[in-house]
């Protein structure tokens, strides 16, 4: 089953390597991971998509909250959570099917970005699903290039998980989230 | 006060009650040398190569649970430290190993001397530093030794640049470091530790089977105690060897591959397995599926990763073993066990470990000894001393045949099964444990992975034993290679010469001579060396190597060529389908 899994680590270089590394040196399924600041610039979330049976991902969560610049790991799978990636797509259009293009686009609320002689860029935002949907639509008019973001997560209603600036959180309380998990 | 890079490292070391450090020199290290050139307080033990040093301080930590220090330079000095640094990871050693790097704006131009040594052992360490800034060098410092040698302890590394330890800058090193990704939990949840005590007293083929973390945890004193009051036989693996004593009526043996009969047939027929300090590794296991296949599991582990990893467990409980322990004791009641304990007095008469203890009758025609006769008699002459291995058929032994009776007594690779760790982590041991007799039992292929270090036990006047079972094979290879390749030695004879048959299929009168003459060459390095052929001048031996107190001593004892560690559970086997000969199944 495919997870997604927010975290929030120390931004100090060498964290996603480490986190990279455990996927590959273990033998885990990683499908796409992103990174960026937080409110706070010693933190930095990752968001990563990952597959696996049950046992799988508990390990990883695990071996993830064991690295030492991993803050805290969430689960968004179970959670209500909100998830959106960005994709750049460019396809093969002459004139006249620029039209045709213009009308899916807007079906898709994606946005036209470029448009050349006989091509157009397009940039969509959803979840993975739609984008997957809007880039077997566009199959026909022969894609050229597509970048996809990655996704980023978030869960719903007012709950923050980044830490406040200054309180410097025990993550003692990450390791009973895990054994939580464990004992569940 | 502004102070040097080196010179804060210097203050670090003394903070941290650092009195040992094992390195070698290099060019970008030299000024952390030269502080260290003037500091009598902290001793530095030159080994011969970085693994050697990596070791020995691997050895100085299992031994006393203190943290080992090593110093070397970038580049080959930094990978020559790797495979030191992974066995000390697979083993939960603390360590923090500093590594010299070219200077900042050097890095990644390919300067010489430069290794990406962060990068490298970024899977080997349980965390690791590259000092970029040379404010943060006190805090790294703090972090370095705080993470090593809490929680799950494990090896550190902190990369210094040239131009770091160079700078000056903050004296400041501080006295506690928060790191808010790092927090392990030591106590154990409450009602958790309470189900375990309820299972445990409802069982009624329960087993202890305890691993390293007793050890690490310093909990011997209160498992024997768990023990007493519960009267409950103890398993363990190798890494849990002295949690009880090994001649303790209640202690069944090492479970797994190469453990006891009575060990693996109680685990397999269990209803209860209590674990602590263990990861249900693959060699304790055997095949998962008849594993305990009828035991509900309680496991208590420092390391939530470990728990429910490779087996399904019931009763989980995340924590530090001493205080876990130290919770679980006061709610301990003896179960209702006298059934099981026939049932297992039953096992024990079955298939007893043969026993040699050592007269001539037990040699094989051509008077070669028996390795268990050697281990016994050690056993015999020096009961309390720290016992190092190497890897391999004198490891397997060593754990079936050695009686040992103390926690940290038994220092030997376990999970990375690193041949060559035996010797040097011997000489950590001793400058440790200056008292007390260290022995390394080797096999003749592992003691020639660092036997370079004679040099350093020969310099510093350590009397480490070391006793080579020689057979002239890698054995534990030949040994599968007999059992399952058909006797087909492909590069595992020692002895082998230009005018050896090409295919040959064992030992007899046309063998070459062996090289190296292991007595010659400890008498080359200044050490004594002596040469044992008849069982009965093992005794002898051995208590003359005990008379002496200022050099190593190694001790070459020419044992049977294709004696076999058994019992033995094949690869891929369940734990209760043991091989007790060549041929034999139970």
């Amino acid at each position: 089953m495919t997870h997604v899994l927010s975290m929030l680590v120390e931004n100090h270089q060498g964290v996603l390597s480490r986190i990279a590394g455990l996927f590959s040196g273990r033998g885990y399924n990683l499908e796409s991971i992103t990174a960026g600041v937080t409110t706070d610039s010693q933190v930095s979330r990752i968001t990563l998509v990952c597959k696996g049976d049950d046992n799988v991902i508990d390990q990883i969560k695990k071996q993830l909250n064991k690295l030492i610049d991993v803050i805290k790991v969430t689960d968004l799978s179970p959670l209500a959570s909100l998830h959106r990636e960005v994709a750049l797509i460019k396809v093969r259009a002459k004139p006249n099917q620029r039209g045709e293009v213009f009308q899916v686009a807007d079906v898709f609320r994606a946005r036209v970005l470029d448009v050349g002689i006989d091509s157009m860029v397009l940039e969509v935002t959803g979840s993975s699903d739609k984008i997957d949907n809007f880039i077997a639509v566009l199959q026909p008019y022969s894609i050229r290039e597509v970048a996809r973001s990655g996704l980023i997560s978030m869960e719903r209603g007012r709950k923050q998980s980044s830490p406040p600036p200054q309180q410097r959180k025990g993550a003692s309380e990450k390791l009973n989230d895990d054994f939580k998990i464990t004992i569940a | 006060m502004k102070i040097s890079g080196a010179e804060l490292f210097i203050k670090a070391l003394k903070a941290e009650g650092v009195k040992h450090l094992f390195g070698f020199p290099g060019g970008v290290v030299i000024p952390v040398f030269d502080a260290l050139y003037s500091e009598p307080e902290i001793k530095v033990i030159l080994t011969r190569h970085e693994q050697g040093a990596v070791h020995a301080a691997d050895g100085y930590a299992r031994s006393t649970g203190k943290t080992g220090v090593c110093l070397v330079t970038s580049g080959p000095g930094a990978t020559n430290t790797v495979t030191g640094i992974a066995t000390a990871n697979f083993d939960s050693v603390p360590i923090v190993c500093f590594t010299g790097q070219v200077s900042r704006s050097m890095i990644g131009n390919d300067a010489f001397q430069e290794a990406d040594i962060v990068g490298i052992t970024r899977p080997i360490t349980k965390h690791n530093y590259l000092v970029l800034d040379r404010k943060d060098l006190g805090r790294i410092l703090k972090e370095a030794f705080t993470i090593a040698n809490s929680g799950r302890p494990g090896p550190v590394l902190v990369d210094l640049p040239k131009d770091v330890i160079l700078e000056k800058g903050d004296d400041e090193y501080p006295a506690k470091v928060a790191i808010r990704g790092y927090n392990p939990v030591l106590k154990g949840h409450p009602n958790q530790i309470k189900r375990a005590a309820g299972v445990l007293k409802k069982a009624r083929k329960p087993l202890f089977y305890v691993g390293g973390g007793i050890h690490i945890a310093g909990a011997v004193e209160l498992f024997r105690k768990a023990v007493k009051k519960t009267g409950v036989p103890v398993v363990h693996s190798l890494m849990g060897i002295g949690a009880v004593p090994g001649d303790d009526p209640l202690a069944l043996g090492m479970l797994g591959m190469h453990g006891t009969y009575l060990a693996n047939m109680a685990v397999t027929h269990s209803d209860l397995l209590f674990a602590i300090g263990n990861r249900f590794d693959d060699r304790a296991t055997g095949d998962l599926s008849k594993f305990a296949p009828e035991a509900k599991i309680v496991h208590i582990d420092q390391d939530p990763v470990s728990i429910s990893r490779n087996v399904p467990v019931e009763v989980p409980i995340v924590g530090d073993a001493h205080q876990v322990l130290e919770q679980l004791l006061p709610l301990l009641e003896a179960p209702k066990i006298d059934e099981w304990l026939e049932q297992i007095a039953g096992w024990r008469k079955e298939h007893p470990l043969e026993v040699h203890t050592g007269t001539d009758s037990g040699a094989d025609p051509d008077g070669h000894l028996r390795p268990d006769t050697v281990i016994q008699t050690i056993c015999r002459v020096f009961p309390d001393a720290i016992i190092a291995t190497e890897v391999g058929q004198n490891q397997m032994w060593t754990s079936l045949f050695f009686t040992f009776r103390h926690p940290r007594s038994l220092l030997t690779s376990g999970g990375l099964g690193t041949m060559g760790y035996g010797f040097p982590a011997a000489i950590g041991a001793q400058i440790a444990n200056p008292d007390k007799r260290v022995i390394d039992i080797a096999g003749d292929g592992s003691i020639q992975m660092n036997i370079q270090e004679l040099a350093t036990a020969v310099q510093n006047r350590l009397p480490v034993i070391v006793a080579i079972l020689n057979n002239g094979y890698l054995g534990m290879v030949r040994q599968w290679q007999e059992l399952f390749f058909d006797r087909r030695y492909s590069s595992t004879c020692l002895i082998t010469g230009a005018e050896c048959p090409p295919q040959c299929k064992g030992p007899g009168d046309h063998c070459p001579v062996y090289h190296p003459d292991f007595v010659k060459l400890a008498e080359a390095y200044g050490a004594v060396g002596l040469r044992v052929t008849k069982d009965r001048d093992i005794e002898p031996a051995l208590a003359e190597a005990g008379r002496i107190k200022d050099r190593p001593i190694f001790i070459d004892f020419l044992v049977e060529r294709e004696f076999n560690v058994f019992p033995m559970v094949a690869p891929g086997a369940g734990n209760s389908e043991m091989m007790f000969s060549e041929g034999g199944e139970s």
